[in-house]
């Protein structure tokens, strides 16, 4: 593994005083940081491997173990950073394409660290959630122009518009797309049981619903790739929505090759493709070349489904985010999933994913004016993706426009994920980004449900206590209103773009 | 049971095809098609016969998963696009994208085809799709193909003349192209060479063409081995090596 000029990112210290020789760590890093040396029954440590995931240090029962960053550092240099330098060094040695794992992780401005969330005082009293009802449900789908209603002959009032399919959310909080094969079965599994179980809903991704999981199908939204993986008319018609994939926010514009090592058998089932094989998901869907070609597709997919189930479409957060959204919602989509900057990946080429793309934040309010704008607001939901680290940023995505909001990142944190970002080498020593049966057995799928559903719990409760400071006592109440926003920080024209005042104003 | 398409928007011509279906319906004739997308699209009932006199729309069973659909005329894009199972037949020409990333099922079409035909096609299991084109195909027929067969017999083309376009099977990694000759390395992607036609090869080619020929009633025999080119693909791992970590 270790290259002749890239040195080792972190060094691993062994407190030989507290190391009691019992190789919980050996037996935990599938890095081959830790070894036992049977002659002199002694434990050792090499640090060149080391990825920084702390498993070990988690488990060491003595607390033995500490992980540091390397302190072999280069000549301090603002333009030539360390990074920069082992990442030539890492093309010089290989030759090929830098491939990363997690989000973008350089220092692009976080739009929600500069936004700050109104409450009320005196005029407008607060409302305490812990006494009072404080509505979180969240409808997502097409809402109709203008509702009507007619007096039946039996005098009663009756709705005549026909409302178009919709997914109701308890709190809303989804789980990203991420697929079987990507992540681990236990990983998988947790997500689905997590959603049926908070009343939200996970997303498959492109890999197709393991048979397993189809209990929970009535909260999973399955998606329809490139690549056209385990897409067939049960699949289609099992879940409770289905998801065009257009772009990932982590890797806008390219697609992506599952290697054909991690296709085992039940990937295999799972995607209908061979074992073995490359699962190659080609950069654009081969019959989506214009907003006619999406159209036609969403149209199928309705078709296919009775016009039974909403249609969501998702793509990445890129310059002309607005008018690409504008003419999805025209082509039909229910609802538009949008997928920022700092939006998460099993695996993407480093240089696209910490360059392509735009914030999550500026993406969603430019839609949501557009879509205003041009009154078709009504005609799409708006789920927002990429990053939420907190129930603060969900909120202040509601209040700039979107319905509801996808988490990837925050779930896999919530399992146990260490954001290592090295999901792309299949070692996951944490089980969630491998198929390898010894890791994947770490997560017990039982105890990562209840450790997501406290989280949606707690987010939730976060959400009340900041929509009662605010004196309102419904989710709607925040959707859109960006007078509940203020900026710190920001030029003129971000605030513009975000719709928000300066704080003070 | 008939259905005449003559003034009926899609989803009204569907509707009444999927209503009859479900009732229990196995014979349907569709008349005067003009233009409707998505025919027999979603359609899982392996025992049914929809027969289309006229030219349906794009989409043509797409996603669909059994049954046996006949067109008797011209087909417009995206035929049998991410198909399971079934049988197309189509008596005229068909439009870009036909088969596109299908999974299994037959699509036989007596004339032409369009761009991009069989692109992503894959094959699983005991599913394995075949889609034979008569006449001849325009650029990226089978690229990124995963699976299946994809021929291209060539018939009305001038001998001498390509019946296919370039960039033959780009990025393809399973799965296997007939093309009659000639067929020159200009028109082939990166990813696929030519291989033998060895009597194995020759013999499992024609027991897909015997149905085909059947369908249409044509003479099998005027097709000889050293009319075809059979391409493969040089590497199931097309881009095994294109990354550093």
């Amino acid at each position: 593994m270790r290259r002749w000029l890239v040195q080792p990112e972190f060094k691993v210290e062994r407190d030989p005083a507290r190391c009691i020789q019992c190789q919980v760590c050996v037996r935990q890093c599938a890095n081959d940081v830790h070894s036992y040396d049977e002659d002199d029954e002694l434990v050792s440590s090499d640090g060149a491997s080391c990825v920084g995931c702390h498993r070990c240090a988690t488990l060491c029962p003595t607390g033995a173990i500490a992980i540091g960053r390397s302190q072999l550092d280069f000549k301090p240099n603002a333009n030539w950073t360390p990074e920069n330098i082992r990442n030539v060094y890492k093309q010089a040695e290989g030759g090929g394409v830098l491939l990363s794992s997690m989000g973008n992780d350089k220092p692009w401005r976080v739009y929600w660290d500069h936004l700050l969330l109104n409450a009320a005082q005196v005029t407008n009293p607060s409302i305490d959630p812990l006494r009072e009802p404080m509505e979180l449900v969240t409808y997502l789908g097409r809402k109709p122009d203008q509702v009507r209603v007619e007096r039946g002959p039996d005098g009663k009032a009756k709705l005549a518009t026909e409302i178009a399919p919709q997914l109701k959310l308890r709190t809303p909080i989804m789980f990203s797309a991420m697929s079987y094969g990507s992540i681990s079965y236990n990983a998988s599994r947790a997500l689905a049981q997590a959603a049926a179980e908070a009343g939200t809903f996970a997303n498959t991704g492109e890999g197709g619903l393991h048979t397993d999981f189809r209990p929970y199908a009535s909260n999973m939204i399955v998606q329809v790739a490139s690549g056209r993986f385990g897409v067939d008319p049960d699949y289609l018609n099992i879940a409770a929505a289905v998801e065009i994939k257009i772009g990932q926010g982590a890797k806008p514009g390219i697609g992506g090759h599952l290697p054909g090592e991690k296709v085992d058998a039940a990937i295999s089932r799972t995607r209908m493709i061979p074992q073995g094989t490359d699962a190659i998901s080609p950069a654009p869907h081969h019959d989506i070349y214009s907003i006619e070609d999406l159209l036609q597709l969403i149209c199928a997919i309705k078709e296919a489904t009775g016009h039974r189930k909403p249609v969501s479409v998702k793509i990445a957060a890129v310059h002309n985010v607005s008018a690409v959204a504008s003419g999805a919602v025209r082509a039909g989509a229910d609802i538009v999933a949008i997928d920022g900057l700092r939006g998460g990946t099993g695996a993407a080429p480093t240089t696209i994913r910490d360059n392509v793309g735009i914030p999550i934040e500026l993406a969603l309010a430019a839609v949501d004016s557009r879509l205003r704008e041009e009154g078709i607001r009504n005609r799409a939901s708006l789920v927002a993706a990429g990053s939420f680290r907190s129930a603060a940023d969900v909120a202040k995505a509601i209040a700039l426009g979107a319905d509801a909001v996808y988490i990837g990142t925050a779930a896999a944190v919530a399992m146990g994920c260490h954001l290592c970002q090295r999901c792309y080498t299949g070692k996951c020593n944490w089980g969630i980004a491998t198929q390898d049966p010894f890791l994947t057995k770490r997560l017990n799928p039982d105890v990562a449900t209840r450790r997501l559903t406290n989280l949606l719990r707690g987010w939730s409760l976060e959400i009340k206590e900041m929509l009662g400071g605010m004196g309102v006592n419904a989710i709607e109440s925040l959707r859109g209103n960006r007078e509940h926003l203020r900026a710190v920080g920001l030029s003129d024209r971000e605030m513009a773009i975000l719709g928000v005042k300066p704080a003070g104003e | 049971m008939k259905i005449d398409a003559t003034g009926l928007h899609y989803r009204d011509l569907n509707a009444r095809v999927r209503a009859a279906i479900e009732a229990g319906e196995r014979e349907l004739l569709i008349e005067n098609a003009l233009g409707q997308r998505y025919i027999g699209t979603g359609i899982t009932a392996p025992q049914a016969r929809i027969e289309i006199f006229g030219v349906p729309g794009n989409d043509l069973a797409a996603f669909t998963d059994g049954p046996r659909i006949v067109v008797r005329g011209n087909a417009q894009d995206a035929v049998g696009n991410t198909m399971n199972a079934g049988t197309l037949v189509i008596h005229g020409d068909a439009g870009d994208l036909l088969g596109h990333s299908m999974r299994g099922g037959t699509i036989y079409v007596k004339g032409s085809a369009g761009y991009r035909v069989g692109i992503h096609m894959k094959a699983y299991g005991q599913r394995f799709p075949v889609v034979v084109v008569g006449g001849a195909v325009k650029d990226y027929a089978g690229e990124y193909m995963a699976g299946g067969l994809l021929v291209v017999l060539g018939q009305g083309v001038p001998a001498g003349e390509p019946v296919a376009g370039r960039y033959l099977g780009t990025g393809m990694h399973n799965g296997e192209m007939w093309v009659r000759k000639p067929v020159s390395a200009h028109q082939l992607g990166k990813e696929v060479g030519q291989v033998p036609i060895g009597d194995a090869e020759w013999e499992t080619f024609q027991t897909h063409l015997a149905p085909y020929c059947a369908e249409f009633g044509i003479d099998q025999g005027q097709f000889k081995r050293e009319d075809f080119v059979l391409l493969r693909p040089t590497s199931h791992r097309p881009y095994g090596t294109l990354y550093v970590y």
